[in-house]
């Protein structure tokens, strides 16, 4: 489990992110929306360790993060999982590399058992038979399935995605979603996901975090979505037509 | 101010770049990977250049010692200073600045920009030590030898162009190769050498990690690199003569 605690983060004297206090529950996908420049990424990026936070707490299953020891760290950096937005794949290594690269960092195991590791993870991500491809040869969907394959090899406890639709077809995209939720619920990972995507809110959001101007304003799950009254909630999830007949269509189903 | 604090950045970067590899065997992978990109693969341009460039010396040379009372060994002596001293180390490693230390900004900036270092930092890789040491290695172990390479190229190249323009002997050209042979100033040449290799791999190292933007941003950074390089390697080849040779 993940708690955050009134963090408070900022950039050469803008404050970003101004005390945030949520948490994300192991076995439940977490989604965190909200517009450009609400404080997502700095967010996510702080989940993770990539900023400091100036004030505030991130706790993992207990251990503040930045309360570890150099172990504790690395350890922890073990226990995380991290896709993002543009997949951030080696572009000199091949598929199987990229996916092989944690284990040859971290285990002590023989090459043998790396590559079963690495077939069975990709096996899991649909995609068999590109382990010799470059980054460069696949698609935007496929990278991303290799990026979630590298971000599960090692068996993470927490799985970070940074906007893992963007760019993608729908299609794709339900495609991507089902495949974290399946992972998510398979291995009991916390997963916490960075999204605009609002069939991603509809569909996988177990809990939905909205952030506006570096605050919590909101969250709920993705029936509670459909009923809060939120201001500023409403006008970004339902700034469609297409989402406001889903809404209406939803309330008046279960009134 | 800028300046200074570029250069504290720089000496912080290379406090995380000089620390003992995560793990041996992908260490090793990358050192001869990079060995290849940054060493073998500059084979072919030091050849070229060094080749061409010593039958230029040895041309100039002998066009402008055209006075019968200086004798006509002095093209290959001269020829055989000018390509230990300073054409071999300084020339070929500007040369290798631009070539190598574009290439290497870009590789890393091009990594930075897509995110791939942040990959490496989220699964605890020290990503300065991963990335830059083995370009560190590869280029101060392997310029020497290449720089040899084109002394020996140079000095060959001034012969080949004494034979072809029949402006000097074969046999003068040879004795002014004996002539006062100093093994110290080779010895010169490679201590030079080993400093500009570390600058050629840690200067665009540093603009690389460090760049913030996108494709355009990788791309000044680039030339900033080679620029900064150049200067850097014209400005220490100016003190270590000085230090050296004086």
């Amino acid at each position: 489990m993940i708690i955050v605690d009134k963090l408070y983060k900022g950039f050469n004297g803008i404050q970003v992110l101004k005390g945030i206090s949520t948490t994300f529950k192991p076995g439940k996908t977490s989604l965190i929306i909200g517009q450009s420049g609400s404080g997502k990424t700095v967010f996510l990026k702080s989940l993770i360790g990539l900023h400091l936070p100036e004030s505030g707490t991130i706790s993992f299953n207990g251990g503040i993060n930045t309360e570890f020891t150099t172990e504790q760290k690395r350890q922890w950096r073990k226990e995380i999982g991290m896709v993002f937005q543009g997949s951030a794949l080696f572009d000199s290594q091949t598929v199987q590399d990229n996916v092989m690269f944690p284990l040859k960092m971290f285990k002590k195991q023989s090459e043998e058992q790396m590559l079963e590791r690495v077939n069975f993870v990709l096996k899991r991500v649909n995609l068999e038979n590109s382990n010799s491809k470059f980054p460069a040869e696949l698609s935007g969907g496929m990278q991303k399935r290799v990026a979630i394959a590298r971000a599960i090899v090692m068996n993470p406890k927490y799985l970070f995605c940074d906007e893992p639709n963007s760019g993608l077809d729908p299609n794709t995209a339900i495609l991507i979603d089902n495949l974290i939720q399946e992972i998510t619920d398979e291995y009991k990972i916390t997963t916490v996901i960075n999204t605009h995507d609002m069939n991603s809110v509809m569909q996988i959001g177990d809990k939905i975090v909205f952030l506006k101007d570096g605050l919590k304003a909101w969250e709920g799950t993705n029936k509670e979505i459909f009923k809060t009254d939120n201001e500023a909630v409403v006008k970004f999830v339902y700034s469609s037509e297409l989402f406001k007949k889903v809404r209406l269509t939803y309330l008046n189903e279960t009134k | 101010m800028a300046y200074l604090k570029h250069i504290g950045k720089y000496f912080i970067m290379l406090g995380q770049v000089f620390k003992k590899p995560q793990k041996g065997r992908v260490f090793k992978e990358a050192l001869f990977r990079e060995f290849e990109e940054l060493g073998i693969k500059s084979i072919g341009i030091v050849i070229f250049i060094s080749f061409f460039i010593g039958g230029v010396i040895a041309l100039q040379t002998a066009l402008n010692i055209e006075n019968p009372l200086i004798p006509k060994y002095l093209v290959g002596f001269a020829t055989k200073r000018s390509v230990i001293l300073e054409f071999a180390p300084t020339f070929c490693s500007i040369i290798l600045a631009g070539k190598v230390g574009s290439y290497i900004t870009s590789s890393i900036g091009s990594m930075r920009v897509s995110e791939q270092i942040d990959a490496l930092e989220v699964m605890g890789i020290n990503s300065l030590n991963y990335l830059v040491l083995p370009k560190v290695l590869a280029t101060v172990f392997f310029y020497p030898f290449l720089v040899i390479l084109a002394m020996f190229l140079g000095i060959f190249g001034g012969w080949v162009a004494g034979f072809t323009s029949s402006m000097f002997s074969e046999i003068d050209y040879t004795q002014g190769l004996q002539l006062d042979f100093n093994p110290f100033l080779v010895q010169y040449a490679l201590i030079k050498t080993v400093l500009f290799a570390f600058l050629i791999a840690t200067v665009p190292s540093y603009h690389g990690y460090y760049v913030k933007g996108g494709s355009i941003a990788v791309g000044k950074a680039s030339t900033q690199a080679v620029v900064w390089t150049i200067i850097l390697i014209v400005i220490s080849n100016y003190f270590l003569t000085q230090m050296l040779l004086t």
